[in-house]
C-alpha cells in the first residue's frame, strides 16, 4: 500500500516541506476570480492557495463550473485575477508567458487548416524566430516524440481526433517549455483512444519529467495520470482537497486493477462527494 | 479514346445538350413570330402570294429582324471574329479583349480596395462605425447615375481611356470583397487565438499567421461575386464614354443603327466573358483552397 497523505491547502503551512524539496514551478496565493455579469458578479474561484514543484504531475478535477478551467488559464496568464497572485517560475504570469514558460494543449487540437502537421508544430518556433533548418529538426522530434514520424506532410483533415491532439501536444512541446499546461485534452476523444493517449503521455511525462498541470473531469484519468491531484468543487470555485499519490512512475493501464489504483480513486470519489455536500 | 471520354461525359453532357436544344427552338419560334409582322407589311406591298412557309423563311432572314434568327448571330460571330483583321474595331474578339482588360483592371483594383478597407475596418472599431455605413450607401447609388459622373470628371483631370473605366468597374468589384473579407478576418477560432496569445505572438505576427489565411475560404468565393460584377461595371461604363471600344460600345452602336445580330453576339460573348472570368476563379479558388478540403465536408 503506497504511503500517502492529505494536505489542506486553505491554509499554507510554512516549514512543511522537506528542506532540499524541487524549486516551485507554480505558486497561487489567495487567487480570486471574478467574472462580472449582468444581475451580479459571479465568483469563479475563491481563495485558492496551491504549490506545483517542479517535475510534478498535477491534476485539477471537478464538476463544471468549480473553475478547475479558470485556475489553469491564469496560471497561463490567459485570465486576470481580480485579488491574490500568480508566480510562474518565480515570474508573475504575465511575464511568464512573454519568456515562454509553458505550452498550452486546449480542449480541442487547434490546428491550422491551411498548414501542414509539421508547419503546425513549427508555429511556435517561427514566432519565437528560430532559424527553419532548426525549426525542422525540431519539430521533427517532437513529432516522433508523440508517434507521428511520416505524418508531417499531411494536413490536419487527414488525421484522426487522436492524432490531431498528438500534433497539438507536440506543438506545445516545441520549444521545450519546463511546464506543460493541458486542459481536458482528450475530453472529446473515445475511451480507446483516450486510454492509449494516457498511456503515451504519462511515458513523455516519466522519461522528460516537465511539470504537467492536468485539467479534466475524469477520475480515472486523474487518478492514472497524476502525482498530485486537486479536487475543486463549484459555487464558488474552491480547492477542496489535495490527493497525493504514489503509483510508480513505470506504470501501465493494468494498474487500474490494482487496490492502490482503486485507493486513490476512491479518495478522489470521496472528496468530490464532500465538495459537493458543502455546496452552497 | 476519344469515345471513351465522350462515353463518361455523355451523361453530363445530355441535360445541357437538351437544353440548348429547347432553347434554340424556343429562339426560332420567337424569331418567327416577331419579326412576322414585318415580312407581312412587306408581302402586302409586294402583294405576293405567301406560305407558311415562306413566311418563316423570310422571317428568319430578315436584313434588320426584330429578333435575329440563331444562325443569323452565328453568321454575325463568324463574320466579326474571323474575317476582320484582330487590331480591327470590326472585330468582336478585339472588343472583347478591351471589355476584359477593363474588367481585369478594376477587378485588381477592386480587391485590393476591398481587401485594405476590410483590415481597416476590422482593426480600428472606430472606422467600422464611420465608414460601413458609407460603404454600404455607396452601393445604393445606382451605377448608372455613377458612370457619366465618373466619366466627366477623369475627362476634366485629362483622364480618358481605361482610367475612369477601370474605376467604375472597380466600384462594383470592392463590396463583396470588403464584406466577405471582414467576416473572414473575424473568423478564427477562440483557441486559435489564445494560442498565439500563449506564444506571445505580436499583432502583425497574428495577422500573417492566423487572421489572413483563415479569411481565405471567404475572400475565393467573393472574387468570383466580384469579377461578374465588374464584368457588369466595364460594361456600363463602356456606354457613355463614346463608345468608341468595348463590348459597352458594340451594343450602343448595335442599337443606333438597329444592327440586332451585332448587339446579340456582343450579348454572347459579354456572357461567354463573364464564364470564363467566373470559371478561373472557380479554378484558382479550388487551388487556393486546397487544404481546406475535407474540413466540413
Amino acid at each position: 500500500m503506497p504511503e500517502s497523505r492529505v494536505e489542506p491547502t486553505s491554509a499554507t503551512r510554512p516549514g512543511a516541506s522537506p528542506a532540499a524539496a524541487p524549486a516551485l514551478a507554480v505558486q497561487v496565493r489567495r487567487a480570486c476570480v471574478v467574472f462580472p455579469s449582468r444581475d451580479r458578479p459571479v465568483p469563479a474561484l475563491k481563495e485558492v492557495d496551491l504549490e506545483i514543484r517542479e517535475g510534478e504531475f498535477v491534476s485539477f478535477i471537478g464538476p463544471s463550473g468549480c473553475g478547475k478551467t479558470t485556475l489553469l488559464r491564469v496560471i497561463a496568464d490567459l485570465e486576470q485575477l481580480s485579488s491574490g497572485s500568480v508566480l510562474v517560475n518565480g515570474m508573475d504570469a504575465h511575464q511568464a508567458r512573454l519568456a515562454g514558460a509553458y505550452g498550452y494543449v486546449f480542449q480541442a487540437p487547434a490546428l491550422y487548416p491551411w498548414r501542414t502537421v509539421l508547419k503546425n508544430v513549427t508555429l511556435p518556433l517561427e514566432i519565437r524566430g528560430m532559424p527553419a533548418a532548426q525549426r525542422r529538426e525540431v519539430a521533427m522530434r517532437q513529432l516522433a516524440h508523440v508517434g507521428l514520424a511520416g505524418f508531417e506532410g499531411k494536413y490536419p483533415w487527414q488525421l484522426s481526433g487522436g492524432m490531431q491532439q498528438r500534433v497539438s501536444i507536440a506543438r506545445a512541446l516545441g520549444f521545450e517549455p519546463r511546464i506543460l499546461m493541458m486542459d481536458e485534452p482528450f475530453g472529446a476523444l473515445d475511451e480507446i483512444t483516450r486510454d492509449r493517449l494516457n498511456e503515451q503521455l504519462l511515458r513523455l511525462w516519466a522519461s522528460e519529467r516537465r511539470t504537467v498541470i492536468f485539467v479534466t473531469h475524469s477520475i480515472p484519468e486523474a487518478a492514472f495520470l497524476s502525482s498530485r491531484i486537486v479536487v475543486m468543487s463549484a459555487r464558488p470555485g474552491r480547492v477542496v482537497e489535495v490527493i497525493e499519490s504514489q503509483l510508480p512512475p513505470d506504470r501501465t493501464l493494468d494498474i487500474r486493477e490494482t487496490p492502490a489504483f482503486i485507493e486513490v480513486a476512491h479518495r478522489i470519489r470521496l472528496a468530490l462527494r464532500q465538495g459537493e455536500s458543502q455546496d452552497g | 479514346m476519344a469515345e471513351a471520354l465522350l462515353r463518361r461525359l455523355w451523361p453530363r453532357l445530355w441535360p445541357v445538350a437538351v437544353v440548348l436544344g429547347l432553347v434554340l427552338l424556343l429562339w426560332y419560334a420567337a424569331a418567327a413570330w416577331l419579326n412576322a409582322a414585318q415580312v407581312l407589311e412587306r408581302f402586302d406591298r409586294d402583294r405576293v402570294d405567301w406560305s407558311t412557309t415562306d413566311l418563316l423563311r423570310s422571317s428568319w432572314s430578315l436584313q434588320r429582324p426584330l429578333l435575329p434568327a440563331p444562325h443569323q448571330v452565328g453568321a454575325d460571330l463568324v463574320q466579326t471574329i474571323l474575317h476582320e483583321p484582330l487590331d480591327s474595331n470590326q472585330n468582336l474578339l478585339y472588343h472583347t479583349a478591351v471589355t476584359a482588360t477593363t474588367t481585369l483592371t478594376g477587378f485588381v483594383l477592386g480587391t485590393l480596395l476591398g481587401v485594405v478597407l476590410a483590415v481597416l475596418i476590422v482593426h480600428l472599431r472606430t472606422l467600422e462605425r464611420g465608414v460601413l455605413p458609407w460603404i454600404i450607401a455607396s452601393q445604393a447609388v445606382p451605377i448608372l447615375a455613377i458612370a457619366p459622373i465618373v466619366i466627366v470628371i477623369f475627362g476634366n483631370l485629362g483622364l480618358s481611356g481605361w482610367a475612369p473605366k477601370a474605376f467604375i468597374s472597380m466600384y462594383l468589384c470592392f463590396f463583396p470583397v470588403t464584406v466577405a473579407m471582414v467576416q473572414g478576418l473575424r473568423s478564427a477560432g477562440v483557441f486559435e487565438r489564445e494560442l498565439l496569445h500563449t506564444y506571445a505572438a505580436t499583432r502583425p505576427q497574428a495577422f500573417w499567421r492566423l487572421r489572413l489565411p483563415a479569411s481565405l475560404p471567404f475572400l475565393m468565393p467573393s472574387l468570383r461575386v466580384a469579377v461578374s460584377a465588374g464584368l457588369v461595371g466595364a460594361i456600363v461604363a463602356e456606354l457613355p464614354t463614346g463608345a468608341q471600344a468595348g463590348l459597352g460600345a458594340r451594343l450602343l452602336a448595335g442599337s443606333y443603327y438597329g444592327n440586332t445580330a451585332q448587339i446579340w453576339s456582343a450579348l454572347l460573348m459579354a456572357a461567354l466573358l463573364g464564364l470564363a472570368l467566373t470559371g478561373v476563379m472557380a479554378l484558382l479558388e479550388e487551388f487556393v483552397l486546397r487544404p481546406w478540403r475535407g474540413v466540413g465536408k
